[in-house]
């Protein structure tokens, strides 16, 4: 069998949060952003990462990148650990993890020109290639994602959002990455420009064997792309599985909540009858709580969900809950009385 | 392969296109700033009050040091401004040209305020910008530094420093650079927070760009803008700083003199009725600072990031 390009066992992320205007003595609280995530991501494969706002996708990246510090292991195809690398060590491994960020304008520094900011990872890893060469290749690769070579000298603030996008994605390809993070990079764009950059992306892991971890905040744009999905909620991993599976046989009743808003092409169904709402507010990660994170909204939730915590279980589809299985109407009409009230 | 040579040939093509120019942010600016009015009667006033400083000398008929005898002890009616005798402003109070007195004051609190400027643009930049982007026990130690240099009323301690080592040129630029780089540090600590947490330095850190390279090429050319703002409104500041001094009687020494000197002998022989004395060093001084003003603000709306 063939090594999986990332191996992520146990990936653990927090930050100290210090209640303002705290003395010095105050033990500052943790936020467990990122709370004991695996996942394997074989070579050329997709990853859909979906959650809510503030349930730690973002922070996932980052720590994969050696942005902020995270404990746990992330085994490269090489065997190296990612977390904890010195930092000249890590300078290896960037330029073959690269990322794609969400907002495309704020992710490009107004002050440079195109060819400039795609050219800086080609300069900061391959300072022996000459000047000419370096702008070949950016020309190259701008033409590759769809844009005009002629343009090398715009500046950031003279291209659409899609445009600036398509310049993010031409800034991570320029090194040959094997693997790219996207960090939600279509939800600050226009529904028809985001099916434009999604096909980019598709063609582009087709022709280079990309690895991809995609990290959306809605289910919809993540099921065209990707080969697993891995639904987080609150720092932990709820359900992963195959695409096809997870979208037509969802175990976790949070994954069923959030299936339950996804817009169907069949008309013939009346969406307001399907969405199962979430209760109340996601909880704070300073205080999740006990047991399930999720029971404080889940239609499910007994009194074993509040004192044990539910482990990920399964092989190729993985939940973690306690009493997985689809919602019953019963439930279904409980959680929306639930929400009336 | 029909396909492919096609695909390949029409990249060669796409490939060898001229390549556009791009309307760089500061290119933008610039011609925003052309287009403003105010702040180019600023500019052409700043011009001019340079010029006089630099070639004003030349045109005067008498040195700054000269007494004119002839007038001595009768400026009130022989020193008033006149083009016969060579004193185009005047005599001051002891018959002293005072055309080359202006000039030389103008030199004086152009240099005084330029320094002065100078010195907060390059310690208060690097300062702030450290801080900022390091961040962490560093930031806050730094800034508590500034915090407590500002705490100190500064025009005492200028006071104090000039009367106890002497009134001296470096003495005054120390004095004022001492003080004027701490808003400067400020400011731009807080661009420069802002800044750390946008995406595109994130994405430079992500792939590795050194430290230093994202101070140059990311951060720094970031912050000119507000830097620049700031250096042109404290350019006039410096000036009256200076001129509050040497009104006080405490700033440069006879013979050399500045707006805020000459300013301070003209209202004290006001009621003589020599007025010009007070009037031509004041109008120079207004016209400055207003310059000044005017330009500060047309940079401002020029580089305003909020209009893109
Ligand atoms: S463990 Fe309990 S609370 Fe958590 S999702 Fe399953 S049923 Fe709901």
């Amino acid at each position: 069998m063939t090594r999986p390009l990332l191996t992520v066992r146990d990936l653990r992320v927090s930050f100290p949060i210090r209640p303002s205007g705290a003395m010095p003595w105050t033990r500052s609280r943790l936020l467990r952003a990122v709370d004991g995530v695996d996942f394997t991501l074989p070579a050329g494969q997709t990853l859909g990462v979906v959650g809510e706002s503030g349930c730690g996708k973002s922070t996932l990246a980052r720590a994969l990148i050696g942005l902020v510090p995270a404990k746990g292991r992330a085994e490269w195809i090489d065997g190296a650990d990612l977390i904890g690398l010195s930092p000249r060590r890590m300078m290896a491994y960037r330029s073959q993890i690269q990322m794609i960020f969400q907002d495309p304008l704020a992710s490009l520094n107004p002050r440079m020109t195109v060819g400039q900011i795609i050219a800086e990872p080609l300069a900061t890893h391959r300072p022996d290639l000459p000047r000419a060469q370096i702008r070949d290749r950016v020309k190259a690769m701008m033409d590759r994602v769809g844009l005009l070579p002629s343009q090398i000298n715009r500046y950031p603030h003279e291209f659409s959002g899609g445009q600036c996008q398509r310049i993010g994605i031409a800034r991570a390809l320029i090194v040959e990455p094997r693997l790219i993070i996207c960090d939600e990079p279509v939800s600050a764009l226009d529904v028809s420009i985001q099916a434009q950059v999604i096909n980019l992306l598709m063609r582009l892991q087709a022709d280079l064997g990309l690895s991809l971890i995609f990290i959306a905040h809605d289910l919809s744009v993540v099921r065209h792309i990707s080969d697993r999905v891995m639904v987080l909620y609150l720092g932990k991993v709820m359900e992963i599985a195959s695409s096809d599976d997870l979208y037509s046989n969802p175990q976790h009743p949070y994954t069923q909540a959030l299936l339950s808003a996804v817009p169907v092409p069949d008309p013939s169904q009346d969406p307001a009858a399907r969405i199962v709402p979430l209760r109340g507010e996601l909880p704070s990660p300073t205080d999740p709580p006990s047991g399930c994170v999720f029971r404080t909204r889940c239609p499910r939730a007994a009194a074993r969900c509040a004192a044990e915590v539910p482990v990920l279980a399964g092989s190729d589809h993985q939940t973690a809950c306690h009493f997985p299985g689809p919602l019953t109407a019963q439930e279904i009409a409980r959680a929306r009385t639930v929400e009336a009230a | 392969m029909v396909i492919d040579e096609r695909k390949m040939r029409s990249l060669a093509a796409r490939m060898a296109q001229a390549e556009v120019r791009g309307r760089s942010p500061w290119a933008d600016a610039r011609r925003r700033f052309f287009r403003n009015k105010a702040a180019m009667a600023g500019l052409m006033i700043l011009v001019l009050v340079a010029l006089f400083a630099i070639f004003g000398g030349q045109a005067a008929v008498w040195s700054n040091e000269e007494l004119d005898f002839s007038v001595m002890g009768q400026v009130a009616t022989m020193g008033a401004p006149s083009w016969s005798n060579g004193h185009y402003f005047g005599t001051d109070d002891l018959g002293r040209d005072l055309f080359a007195r202006t000039v030389q004051g103008t030199q004086i609190s152009l240099l005084v305020g330029i320094v002065g400027a100078g010195i907060a643009v390059i310690v208060g930049t690097l300062y702030g910008a450290v801080a900022g982007y390091v961040g962490g026990r560093t930031d806050q130690a730094m800034m508590r530094l500034v915090d407590i240099l500002m705490s100190i009323p500064y025009m005492f301690v200028l006071i104090l420093l000039l009367v106890m080592f002497g009134r001296s040129m470096s003495m005054l630029f120390l004095g004022i650079g001492l003080i004027s780089w701490l808003d400067m540090a400020r400011i731009v600590r807080g661009q420069t927070l802002s800044l750390k947490n946008r995406e595109f330095i994130e994405a430079a850190r992500a792939t590795g760009v050194p430290t230093w390279r994202i101070i140059t090429r990311h951060v720094v050319p970031n912050l000119l803008g507000v830097v620049a703002v700031y250096a042109t409104l404290l350019v006039p500041l410096m000036i009256l700083t200076e001129s509050f001094i040497s009104f006080l009687g405490l700033g440069v020494q006879e013979p050399l003199t500045s707006w805020g000197a000459l300013i301070s002998e003209g209202a004290g022989t006001m009621n003589y009725g020599t007025l010009w004395q007070l009037a031509f060093p004041l109008f120079f001084f207004v016209i400055t600072l207003f310059g000044f003003f005017f330009v500060g603000d047309g940079l401002r709306d020029a580089l305003d990031p909020k209009d893109r």
